[in-house]
């Protein structure tokens, strides 16, 4: 195999980063960079050779955004140096890494949605005829570069109102429009369908017969193993090796990044379903614009069942998890509970029936963050008996349950009395976690409960969500991550544009399968072809 | 289950979305709503009104001068015709669902006819039988003036991503210290009024850099910088007043001279009203003209937007933010600057003070009124002055309803109540800049 640990031989790297090698166009020799609190960078070295992929591999939290936003000059490193093609550079902003033909399409798009394509594109490098924008030269300029990476981008089209794909290919624009021949591109797969990441792919690849090189961020292994030419995996903050691609295997990447063997299967009896317990009729759930994004959605769940919800983000995921929980208001259709019909009922109303509810905005949705982690644990039910006396809150009470479930649910904290908010990312999910499913439940609906979280947090939380089911409560998993729903699910709804495409049994849920129908694909198209 | 929605379309047919979804009572939309009203407004004018206006002619001139066009009404005619239509613009509104565009296009009508009606009734009511038009229009332009300016002033700032609630400030600073310079140069026209002129737009400049400061550099709450600057304005120009004016002993000095646009100046009917004027009137509309180039056509001009919008984006693609929302903010407070010296150096010729008398507000008030484009904003303004003029002239008129006086205020103050609340129903909610109001913070 093929994997050399940088950690254990930071000699044997020194010497190779001073060779300067003439292919090497990008290069970082010792990056730190700290935030407070938090060491996000720890003397990271890398190199990026000449028309190649070079994919940073790592955990969410493992510094690869942080490393990449030093490389194009948003961040100041606090020591280290930066060489491109072969020349020490300091970049004071960004103007500077764009002035050296570097790129960058960010994680979170930076774009201004309600701007024409044109005009996100020659911001900060207009093209202008005297005093005034030149928008003709502008559009034909955009128009070239995009028949001939074929992006198929409308140059006066509103950033706004186009796909997220599209979004990411105009993001790709501005690049391309200021030359750029090193590319950084942030986790770009994330926001794709499994097909649209293969279109993506064959764009990157005419990136690099054009003889751009190309840094590619993500923390899925079966990417790297697609496009990638070398790979540095980093975690909490270290280069903790490297990889050659053509010898390594999923098993031996996702070694090297969590720091320990993982298992990608979680362990799960056969389901063993009972009567329906969430019953959804002809629901139709309009989104904050009023644009109905749930349309005539039907759904059932019985109990003891994991019902998983696949699906692109914005395909009315959202809607409609507030909408079962009553949160929002539906515009049509019925949503029964246990034989109970909660349509229209409010939040509390609802979960009082045994809903639990882990929001996909954990921080926002979830907890109010400068409350203790004790409030926070009682934040569903502190007007119950249990916890208050008539108008006061029975601290003692509040204590305990605090210090009980911060045990069970493995909440590293060093007290209940702390904000929430200063918790890890991991941890406010486990404090979430713990409040929702400590209840008496008879459903349960979590919205992407892993989403940014680390390997061992993940595994714990698909154990306690599986547990549940095993007692015989109905769980909705709505992720944006499709081998989450596959690992966990015991029935998959695939859904598109406001309705499932299709429900399948587990059996029936191959991935191909499902991405076809992530896409909007026909699937009695797909039988004929 | 008890649904009862009037405003759903029907399954089949998904033409518009449906609005904001509330189940178990019927809802009117925002247009129904108005419509309710206009219906309402219309019969009465139909049953009560239009019978017991005085039957003689009111007439309306048209421009100065002899021999000018002119209208004649009968105002029991015209307010039940008036009154008619209201009422199919009530009804065309109601039924939205069927009426579809058309009930938006039907409450703009009504709320055109609207301004007519309050002058055709007026004047019923009143001793006066004439009132002349064009002046009236001219006079709207010229009161509507630092409003307008002070709309721009915002606009820059607020299209930046920093709320200015200063304005009033600015404009108070640049009408106080532009005067106390030309006092102290004598106050007698000639080269000194225009050199308090340009320390006017200086001194709104400068109160406008204090505000980026506070707000950009320090990321102070805009409000609460926006109204340390009105505080720190009030306060400079009473003292200035009272311990540089008054001493001197200056009462009032000679203003702006007016002036004529050749040829405009002699068109027919609307020539020595529109274009006779000052400076600044005239300046005002360049620079609106000059601002829709500036901020929809120039490299400038996107910038600015795009760090109203989104700073972080702008950041990453080089732009210095700060130094762009310091400029945007600055050349807001000139503009400002230029609206204070209309008071003191072209309008007035004195100095009193709180003389901006609240005109900074309704410049922001216009701003969002006109949803934070330059045209919009401009009508909105001319919409206050509109609204100034037809009360001064209301007030002269004596209207009286079976013998009682009506308060002028309240006739003065119904055209533009009801014009507000029709046209932000018809034209919908007004969304300002994404990042207004977000102090940005610099990756480093
Ligand atoms: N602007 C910031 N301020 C403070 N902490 C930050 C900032 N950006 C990132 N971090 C922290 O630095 C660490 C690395 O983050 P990041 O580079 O975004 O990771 P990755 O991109 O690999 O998911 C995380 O612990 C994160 O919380
Ligand atoms: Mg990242």
């Amino acid at each position: 195999m093929a994997l050399q640990s940088g950690a254990d031989q930071p000699g044997a790297d020194e010497s190779r980063a001073d060779e300067a090698s003439p292919d090497v166009v990008l290069e970082a020799r010792g990056i730190t960079k700290r935030f407070p609190g938090v060491l996000a960078n720890d003397t990271v070295d890398f190199a990026l050779r000449r028309g190649q992929v070079h994919c940073l591999l790592g955990e969410n939290g493992a510094g690869k955004s942080t490393l990449m936003n030093v490389v194009f000059g948003l961040y100041q490193p606090d020591a280290g140096e930066l060489l491109v093609r072969g020349e020490p550079v300091r970049f004071r902003s960004s103007a500077d890494a764009i002035a050296a033909g570097i790129g960058m399409v960010h994680q979170h798009f930076q774009l201004v949605p309600v701007m024409a394509v044109w005009e996100n594109v020659v911001l900060g490098d207009e093209l202008t005829r005297g005093p005034l924008l030149d928008r003709g030269a502008a559009r034909a300029r955009i128009a070239e570069l995009s028949e001939r990476y074929s992006l198929a981008i409308d140059p006066d089209a509103v950033v706004g109102e186009l796909s997220v794909g599209a979004q990411q290919r105009v993001e790709l624009l501005k690049a391309l429009f200021r030359d750029a021949d090193i590319l950084i591109l942030d986790e770009p797969t994330a926001v794709l369908t499994p097909q649209e990441v293969d279109g993506f792919f064959e764009i990157v690849r005419s990136l690099l017969d054009r003889g751009i090189s190309v840094v590619f961020i993500t923390h899925k292994l079966r990417e790297v193993l697609a496009v990638a030419d070398e790979v540095t995996v980093l975690r909490g903050g270290k280069a903790v090796g490297r990889a050659d691609p053509r010898t390594a295997t999923q098993g031996s990447l996702a070694t090297l990044m969590v720091g320990r063997d993982v298992s990608f299967e979680v362990d799960k009896a056969p389901a063993e379903p009972g009567a329906v317990v969430l019953r959804v009729v002809d629901l139709t759930v309009a989104d904050d614009r009023g644009v109905p994004t749930v349309s005539g959605l039907e759904l059932q769940v019985r109990a003891g069942e994991i019902f998983g919800v696949a699906g692109v983000e914005g395909n009315g995921q959202r809607e409609l998890v507030e909408a079962i929980t009553g949160i929002r208001p539906s515009v049509s259709g019925s949503v029964a509970i246990g034989g109970t019909d909660v349509t229209g009922w409010n939040p509390r109303r609802i979960a009082d029936l045994g809903v639990g509810h882990v929001p996909e905005d954990r921080s926002k949705d979830g907890l109010v963050g400068p409350f203790s982690l004790a409030d926070n644990l009682v934040l569903n039910r502190y007007h119950r008996a249990e916890f208050s006396r008539r108008f006061v809150v029975r601290r003692d009470a509040v204590r305990r349950n605090a210090e009980r479930l911060v045990a069970d649910f493995d909440v590293r904290t060093t007290g209940v009395d702390v904000p929430a908010g200063t918790l890890s990312g991991g941890n406010q999910q486990k404090l979430v976690i713990a409040r929702e499913l400590s209840a008496d439940l008879s459903l349960l609906i979590v919205a992407q409960p892993t989403r940014g979280l680390d390997v061992g947090s993940i595994e714990f939380i698909h154990r306690q969500i599986v547990a549940r089911r095993d007692e015989g409560v109905a769980v909705l998993l709505v992720s944006a991550e499709l081998d989450e729903v596959l690992s966990l699910a015991d029935r998959v709804g695939v859904l598109y544009r406001g309705r499932f495409a299709e429900v399948l049994d587990r059996e029936e849920a191959t991935r191909r399968r499902c991405g076809m129908l992530m896409g909007g694909a026909d699937q009695h198209a797909e039988e004929v072809a | 289950m008890l649904l009862a929605m009037v405003d759903l379309p029907a399954q089949d047919k998904p033409t518009r979305p449906p609005r904001t979804p509330r189940r178990g009572f019927t809802r009117l939309s925002r247009l129904q709503t108005i419509g309710v009203a206009y219906l309402l407004l219309g019969v009465t004018l139909v049953v009560q009104v239009a019978g017991a206006l005085d039957p003689a002619q009111v007439v309306f001139l048209f421009g100065l001068g002899d021999g000018v066009p002119q209208v004649g009404v009968q105002p029991a005619a015209f307010t039940l015709g008036t009154g008619l239509l209201f009422v199919l613009a009530g009804v065309v509104a109601l039924g939205e669902r069927w009426t579809g565009r058309y009930a938006g296009v039907a409450l703009l009508v009504a709320t055109v006819l609207f301004v007519p009606l309050v002058l055709v009734t007026s004047l019923a009511l009143s001793a006066a039988g004439t009132m002349n038009v064009v002046p009236l229009m001219g006079e709207s332009l010229r009161v509507g003036t630092p409003v307008a300016l002070g709309a721009l002033a915002g606009l820059y700032a607020e299209r930046s991503g920093v709320v200015n609630i200063g304005i009033e400030g600015m404009m108070l600073a640049g009408a106080g210290v532009g005067f106390v310079v030309y006092a102290v140069l004598g106050a007698a026209g000639g080269w000194p009024l225009y050199v308090s002129v340009v320390v006017a737009v200086a001194v709104g400049g400068l109160m406008a850099a204090l505000h980026a400061l506070l707000s950009v550099t320090f990321r102070t709450d805009q409000i609460v910088s926006g109204v340390a600057i009105n505080l720190l304005a009030i306060g400079l120009t009473s003292f200035l007043r009272r311990e540089v004016l008054l001493p001197l002993g200056i009462g009032g000095g000679s203003t702006l001279p007016t002036i004529e646009i050749p040829l405009l100046a002699d068109l027919p009917l609307v020539g020595r009203s529109l274009f006779v004027g000052k400076p600044i009137y005239f300046t005002m509309f360049l620079i609106f003209a000059l601002t829709q180039v500036v901020l929809f056509r120039s490299a400038w001009g996107l910038r600015v937007r795009s760090v109203g919008e989104n700073p972080h984006a702008a950041e990453t693609l080089g732009i210095d933010v700060v130094k762009t929302r310091y400029q945007a903010v600055i050349v807001g407070g000139l503009l400002a600057g230029l609206a204070g010296a209309w008071f003191t150096l072209e309008t007035v010729g004195t100095f009193d003070n709180l003389i901006t008398n609240g005109k900074g507000f309704i410049a922001l008030a216009a701003l969002i009124f006109g949803k934070w484009r330059p045209w919009s904003a401009f009508g909105g303004a001319v919409l206050f002055g509109f609204a100034e003029a037809l009360g001064r002239r209301i007030q002269l008129l004596d209207v009286s309803v079976g013998g009682f006086p009506v308060p002028s205020q309240f006739l003065q103050v119904l055209p533009f109540v009801v014009t507000i609340v029709v046209l932000a129903g018809a034209i919908g909610r007004a969304i300002p800049p994404a990042s207004v109001g977000v102090p940005f913070e610099r990756s480093r």
